[in-house]
């Protein structure tokens, strides 16, 4: 494909925005539009379960670009209006307004949307977490409310609850698996992290699912577990995963699985690009379909969709990385640390505040993890996993 | 080209030290960024610049002036 004379950028978080930025650092010069559904300037989403949540960071710390280096981009802005349709062919969007935009190129970057409670009622004091206005809410909330129940033991549900405790709140963490971030980092490190929450007086009920939420004239009381138990509540806070923000993609003529189906270079058709926790692709380097949620993922497939884009001819196959700082823990991921490899303390002991440990399987190892070693868990995947995060071409 | 890191906005991922060892470092206890040289030189410029695209903090500024 020779270089495009416009692109059009549908969503414009992490993702978006560094798909533009980057295709103006490799050169392109034509037009480039960026349409989003929020009418806030890009924000950065990591820090709103944390400093935004905590009030430690203002809300435009967690702006991602000064307004002069928007303007730097020399871009057509269109804000607060959702993309409700693709047609792939045309490589045109509909936007919420009537209005049809065009690009030589369409970067699909939608993100997210969270998951609600099944058959959950309208109350108020209920709160899902995914945009600045999300976070805002619920800060305001928190700041008022005594006690908080968390739904979801995954990354987003463990950094709320550890949040609010240090707000002051008095919380309770409900979720379906055997331990906090047990999906994700398997046993020992997940039970540890368990034991730091229970350490730091949150209260646990894992294993188990929720029933219903209570309510009293309109606003939420309680959360009603299927064991029987109710848990008061005056703030919930709903964290049990996302799907794919995919919807407005229907009859667009696009291989919808979970997330827009791409081939190894993050292309769903000609001319059409995903990037973000919306791209589905297929990792050379594992040989399967892969869809990650994280926030390196957004900018290190960003420089390969630029690049694509521009006529190079580049594989997408990172090592998948990710962090969540709870309390004063920072844990960082490298590769892929699953549940079913077998963990070996590499330095220092899980019984201690800092270490770092490897992932094996088949005697290969997958992933590598730190617990208050950031440093120390780079030099281990630069030793075990590889040694640089793009495969710059 | 100037280089500023915000230490604050850092996490720890190491991504730049991967990409730019010769400009980026982390410190041993906290993993948060050390910038070896805020001025690097001319072969350092397409290492910095994409260490400032995909860091996950937004932590890395650079400026091309001077």
């Amino acid at each position: 494909m020779t270089s495009p004379g416009s692109v059009l950028i549908v969503g414009v978080s992490a993702a978006g925005l560094s798909t533009a930025e980057a295709l103006r650092r490799q050169g392109h010069q034509g037009r480039l539009t960026l349409l989003d559904a929020e009418p806030h300037l890009p924000y950065d989403r990591p820090p709103l379960s944390k400093q935004v949540l905590a009030g430690d960071w203002e809300p435009g710390r967690a702006q991602l670009r000064t307004q002069a280096q928007l303007e730097a981009l020399d871009a057509e802005f269109v804000r607060g209006e959702p993309a409700v349709s693709l047609d792939a062919a045309a490589r045109e969007v509909r936007t919420d307004t009537g209005r049809v935009l065009r690009g030589d190129a369409v970067v699909i970057a939608t993100g997210l949307t969270p998951l609600r409670l099944p058959g959950r009622r309208a109350l108020a004091g209920v709160h899902e977490l995914r945009g600045l206005d999300d976070a805002l809410t619920l800060r305001a909330h928190l700041t008022a409310a005594k006690r908080l129940v968390v739904v979801g033991e995954g990354v987003l549900g463990g950094e709320v609850a550890a949040t609010a405790r240090a707000m002051g709140l008095d919380v309770t963490l409900v979720g379906l698996g055997p331990a906090i971030l047990a999906e994700q980092l398997g046993g020992p490190v997940s039970e540890r992290l368990t034991r730091a929450h229970t350490e730091r007086g949150v209260t646990l009920r894992l294993g188990v699912a929720v029933e219903e939420l209570t309510g009293h004239e309109g606003r939420v009381t309680g959360v009603r577990l299927a064991t029987g138990e109710l848990l008061a509540a005056d703030a919930v806070v709903v964290a049990i995963g996302s799907r794919p923000a995919t919807g407005w993609l229907e009859g667009s003529g696009l291989t919808l699985g979970d997330g827009v189906e791409c081939d190894s270079r993050c292309r769903a058709a000609d001319g059409i690009y995903a990037v973000g926790d919306v791209a589905s692709w297929e990792h050379e380097g594992h040989g399967r379909r892969m869809r990650l949620e994280n926030r390196t993922n957004a900018t290190e497939q960003a420089q390969v969709v630029a690049a694509n884009i521009l006529g190079a001819d580049r594989a997408y196959a990172p090592i998948p990385y990710f962090w969540t700082d709870q309390y004063d823990i920072k844990i960082q991921a490298h590769g892929l640390p699953t549940p079913g490899a077998t963990v070996s303390v590499a330095e220092g002991d899980l019984d201690q505040g800092r270490f770092a440990v490897l992932y094996q399987e088949s005697g290969q190892v997958t992933g590598v993890l730190g617990w208050n070693m950031p440093k120390q868990a780079r030099v281990l995947r630069q030793q075990h996993l590889a040694t640089r995060p793009v495969a710059t071409a | 080209m100037k280089v500023i890191v915000d230490e604050d906005k850092c996490c720890g991922a190491g991504q730049c030290v991967l990409l730019a060892p010769e400009v980026f470092d982390q410190r041993e206890d906290d993993g948060i960024v050390m910038l070896l040289n805020a001025e690097p030189g001319p072969d350092q410029y397409d290492l910095v610049r994409e260490s400032a695209a995909v860091c996950p903090g937004a932590a890395i500024e650079v400026s091309e002036e001077a």
